[in-house]
């Protein structure tokens, strides 16, 4: 059988020993966590597209502060309220100033002698307020809610999380009963309790959400404190006497960073919902101020005759409810390797 | 000669994956007869649950049978559908896995996951199941059997855990029992008294085994005949003897010296790390990490060669033009011990 | 088992305690007189109700003569409906929003976990992408916008079902659809996440090595051990619905507490506030309560015991 085999006089001679097996080189460079992640985020393309829509959305709305603003929306117009949606160019019914009545698509800017040239790209409200404005102010407010909210998951709920788990024993023990406590009430039922106590408004829509959201941030910060606290570089830092902040602020925080950007992308998808749930009940921002909630209560009252009013909001709020919680399940899948299927 | 009741021939399979195709399985033949233990050894990596889980049907979904046959009584199981696999499972072939902590459901009685089988092979109501399930137990050594059959798996310790699943798979009685690493999980003392009950039920039961371990220590005791794996191929087989005292293959050579003995203290790991599957090298797949490697092991794979009836290996050291080598120190004393132990046969 | 269900009552007793106090100092803080939204009342017509109401004695006192009440039911006399007693208010609307709470939580849960298994089962096809994608926006959507849409579509429009009010099985459906979806969207979630992991785990390869059917595999062993976890969810899903009903039942006019509480909180109606917010304190505590309890009992890992923290 060996006949079949091609050999040549120096088949046999012994190879030259290679210091160091070929195969032993790693193959790809070695990605830090961060860098791995984020390559497995720009796989994900629900994620990937959701982070440009943020991205967007927030620049759009932040960008607009110097022309749509507190002021600029106050001041009514009668004159031109409730105007369906019109842009130039778009002869699609329902985008060309014409609304359905009773079954006919008739021109709303003729009928109600709008000047030529003046027009609204997603109509007016029943007081002439420009609906795109009031949408992008309200997803503004939307927008710093949560960001609010995140700001105190990351103050309260972290610190708080890390000196629990990180002190252990009694403290511990009395930080998560009074977590245990506060998570026993419904949150809602802490908004709205805030929201009786301090005046209806912004700031205390803000503030009842902060106090509500860092409790679960808190929680699981400080279930992985305790995990770390016993790895071996931890205890080398707290053997070497390095400070307690230091340690937590060089060692912990670092660790953390995962649990912290997916918990994150869950409180602001919950604290947007909250805002919007609280304006539409009446019972956070109301009319003339604006958010997404405001124009979802306003839309609703007309939503039999100019649905439009409701629909731009809502689409809008949907679609920053869906990016971020895809965002967030993106980050999780990229930073959680193990929660991956 | 005897009854071969399983036969694998020429088998290749692979897996898709996103990196290209692993060609985890290339040209692998044996066969096992009638009532012997055969073990399959090999590092981490080289394909030996797959041969296993093509054996029980059970690849998984990204992988790709590319050629060969695995004829059992006289019909190709590859060729089967999966309504005639789920009839041989747990009936003609049964398994046990590696890890027994994970491998019981947690939420299910074990007399039920005992029985289980027994309801779905035998077609008997569950109260004889159970009573057959007692009686298997009981031969599996858990004491206070009757007791304990209604607990969860969660209640007994690891190598109890081990016996049940070993119940599991005795209980219809089977043809062949392959056991993927029984005892790794395990410390060493609950290893050897699983090994011995399964020696003890081997010829109570009467079933072929297929014994799958990257530890040659396990083995001596076990097996009857050894194939030794190396990146999804077998580089030699042969008995128990020649595969630990006429070792061929370098790779063979290598495990032996890396495994503990009476003599020797030190352990020589084989330096250096498996070929990459996705794109094995197309000579002597070990070549890489062979100290006695030579131009041709890059240039050309090794055929088997016959070192007697029941032995071969896969490796140009045979070859009639190679240079006699000296194989290491450990592996000579063993050469030696084995020429004394033919010798004796002879006289 | 005993010692630790001892435990957790007391610091239930201790939670809805220390909520009654927060609760209670919190609407005394309250600027101006509970009356405040009414017409003008002389001041003689004030301290009448004053005296009525009990708010002339001192404070400690009205906080004590608070909590004693609370022992037998007693919540108070709502300030704004009808002079009625807060504990009649609740009890008389208490029933809808059961209803409604409970056939949402089926709801979402049956359907919930049908949708969630399809598409574990039929990991990374189209039908687990489908099924991905309508549970994300499922839990996107907020239930008052999907609420108005469905009421003004399926109700108004297309006549299926009746637009509003409280009645038969068919007014329930719409709001029972608009609340019971979040809940579907998340069963469905944690559904697939948890089967994928169950089948791909070691005893379900055993399973598979017995030479059990698909649907053996499924039903024995991977539905189970994937449902055993879904008994924490319960408790989180209390608190969306609790949350939910107050605007669903408002948008269907359906006469349940959270609408109640809507319209408590929009007349300063503190003692029907305080009711509902210690009602619904009291409720999401016995669900967590329980929930465990179930949780103990379904899962045989899990053993409740008094040295447990
Ligand atoms: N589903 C899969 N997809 C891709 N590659 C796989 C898959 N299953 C196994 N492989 C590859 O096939 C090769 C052989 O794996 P196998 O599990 O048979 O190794 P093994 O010899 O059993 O090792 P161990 O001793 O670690 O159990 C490995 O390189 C592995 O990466
Ligand atoms: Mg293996």
């Amino acid at each position: 059988m060996e006949e079949k085999f091609k050999l040549s006089p120096d088949s046999f001679e012994a190879l030259p020993q290679a210091e160091e097996p070929d195969n032993e080189k790693i193959a790809a460079p070695s990605l830090t966590f961060v860098q791995d992640a984020w390559r497995r985020l720009k796989m994900n393309k629900g994620a990937l597209i959701s982070f440009w829509i943020i991205l967007l959305l927030m620049i759009l709305s932040f960008g607009s502060s110097f022309f749509i603003n507190h002021k600029t929306l106050v001041k009514s117009a009668p004159q031109y309220a409730n105007l369906p949606a019109k842009i130039p160019g778009v002869p699609i019914n329902g985008f060309n100033g014409k609304l359905k009545v009773s079954g006919q698509w008739v021109d709303e800017y003729k009928q109600n002698n709008v000047p030529k040239g003046k027009y609204f790209v997603l109509g007016t409200d029943y007081l002439g307020h420009s609906l795109a404005q009031r949408i992008v102010y309200g997803t503004k407010i939307s927008l710093i809610v949560a960001l609010v909210a995140t700001f105190f998951d990351l103050t309260l709920g972290v610190a708080y999380g890390i000196i629990s788990g990180w002190k252990g024993g009694r403290t511990d023990n009395v930080m998560q009963r009074i977590i245990e406590i506060i998570s026993s009430v419904p949150s809602l039922v802490i908004v709205v309790l805030m929201l009786v106590v301090l005046k209806p408004g912004m700031t205390s829509i803000i503030a009842a959400i902060a106090i509500s959201s860092w409790t679960t941030m808190a929680r699981m910060i400080r279930a992985e404190t305790l995990q770390l606290k016993s790895q071996e570089y931890v205890l080398a830092a707290r053997s070497l006497g390095e400070s307690p902040v230091k340690i937590a602020w060089k060692h912990l925080v670092p660790n953390l960073s995962s649990i912290i950007i997916i918990q994150t992308m869950y409180t602001i998808p919950t604290a947007i919902f909250f805002e919007a749930f609280l304006s539409f009940i009446g019972i956070g921002i109301s009319s003339p101020e604006t958010s997404l909630g405001v124009l979802l209560n306003d839309g609703q009252k007309n939503f039999q005759f100019l649905p439009y009013q409701m629909w731009y909001p809502a689409i809008v709020l949907c679609v920053l409810m869906i990016a971020f919680n895809l965002l967030g399940d993106g980050l999780r899948d990229a930073f959680d390797p193990k929660s991956r299927r | 000669m005897a009854e071969r009741i399983l036969d694998v021939k020429n088998l290749e399979i692979n897996f898709h994956t996103y990196a290209g195709d692993v060609k985890a399985i290339r040209d692998v033949s044996f066969h096992l007869n009638k009532g012997e233990t055969l073990a399959i050894v090999g590092e981490s990596g080289s394909g030996k649950s797959v041969t296993t889980k093509s054996l029980m049907g059970l690849l998984a979904n990204n992988a790709e049978v590319m050629g060969g046959s695995i004829m059992y009584h006289g019909k190709d199981i590859l060729k089967n559908s999966e309504k005639q696999m789920q009839n041989i499972r747990g009936k003609e072939i049964a398994m046990i896995f590696q890890d027994p902590m994970t491998s019981l459901d947690p939420t299910m009685k074990i007399g039920q996951q005992i029985a289980e089988p027994l309801i779905k092979h035998k077609k008997i109501e569950k109260k004889k199941a159970w009573a057959q399930a007692l009686d298997i137990l009981k031969l599996v050594g858990i004491t206070n059997a009757e007791e304990r059959i209604k607990d969860y798996p969660h209640q007994f310790s690891g190598g109890q855990r081990q016996r049940i699943v070993i119940a599991i798979a005795l209980v219809c009685y089977p043809e062949i029992l392959i056991a993927d690493e029984p005892t790794t999980a395990l410390d060493v003392t609950i290893q050897a008294q699983i090994l011995q009950l399964m020696k003890e039920l081997q010829s109570k039961i009467e079933t072929s085994i297929i014994f799958i371990t990257h530890d040659l220590g396990v083995v001596a005791g076990m097996a009857d005949r050894v194939a030794v794996m190396y990146a999804g191929q077998i580089v030699e087989y042969g008995t128990v003897d020649e595969i630990f005292y006429n070792p061929q293959h370098p790779y063979t050579w290598g495990l032996l010296n890396s495994m503990p003995t009476l003599t020797s203290t030190t352990l020589e790991a084989i330096p250096g790390t498996p070929p990459d599957l996705l794109d094995p090298p197309k000579g002597d797949a070990f070549a890489a990490r062979n100290p006695y490697a030579m131009k041709i092991d890059v240039e050309q794979k090794p055929p088997f060669f016959k070192v007697s009836d029941t032995h071969y290996a896969a490796t140009w050291l045979l070859h009639p033009d190679a240079p006699k080598v000296t194989p290491p120190k450990e592996i000579v004393r063993r050469h030696q011990l084995f020429a004394k132990m033919t010798a004796h046969e002879s006289v | 088992m005993r010692k630790y269900l001892l435990k957790r009552v007391f610091y239930m007793i201790l939670t809805l305690f220390l909520v009654a106090t927060i609760t209670f100092f919190l609407m005394k803080l309250m600027p101006g007189t509970p009356y405040s939204n009414q017409e003008k009342m002389t001041p003689h017509q004030i301290q009448i109700m004053n005296e009525q109401y009990g708010l002339n004695k001192p404070i400690w006192m009205q906080y004590l003569l608070y909590l004693l009440g609370m022992l037998h039911g007693d919540l108070g006399t709502s300030f704004q409906f009808s002079n009625q007693p807060v504990s009649y208010l609740i009890s008389s609307r208490i029933g809808a929003s059961a209803q409604l709470g409970i056939q949402a939580m089926i709801f979402g849960i049956f359907f919930g976990v049908i949708v969630g298994s399809i598409a574990a089962i039929n990991r990374n096809t189209w039908i687990d992408t489908t099924s991905t994608v309508l549970s994300i926006i499922g839990k996107s959507v907020p239930n008052f916008v999907l609420a108005v849409l469905l009421q003004y579509y399926i109700a108004l429009k297309l006549g299926w079902f009746p637009i509003a009010d409280w009645g038969g099985f068919s007014y329930t459906i719409l709001p029972t659809i608009a609340l019971g979806v979040g809940p579907l969207a998340e069963t469905a979630r944690f559904i697939r996440t948890g089967m994928v992991d169950v089948l791909n785990s070691d005893y379900i390869e055993l399973a598979k090595s017995k030479g059990l059917s698909r649907f053996g595999i499924v039903y024995h062993h991977a539905l189970r051990n994937s449902l055993i976890p879904l008994v924490t969810l319960i408790g989180p899903y209390t608190v969306a619905l609790m949350t939910g009903s107050m605007v669903i039942e408002n948008i269907f006019s359906i006469p349940g507490i959270g609408e109640q509480f809507v319209k408590s909180i929009l007349t300063n109606d503190y003692p029907t506030i305080m009711g509902v917010t210690m009602l619904f304190s009291a409720g999401l505590v016995a669900v967590i309560l329980l929930t465990d309890i179930i949780y103990g009992i379904i899962d045989p890992r899990i053993r409740l015991s008094g040295n447990e923290d």
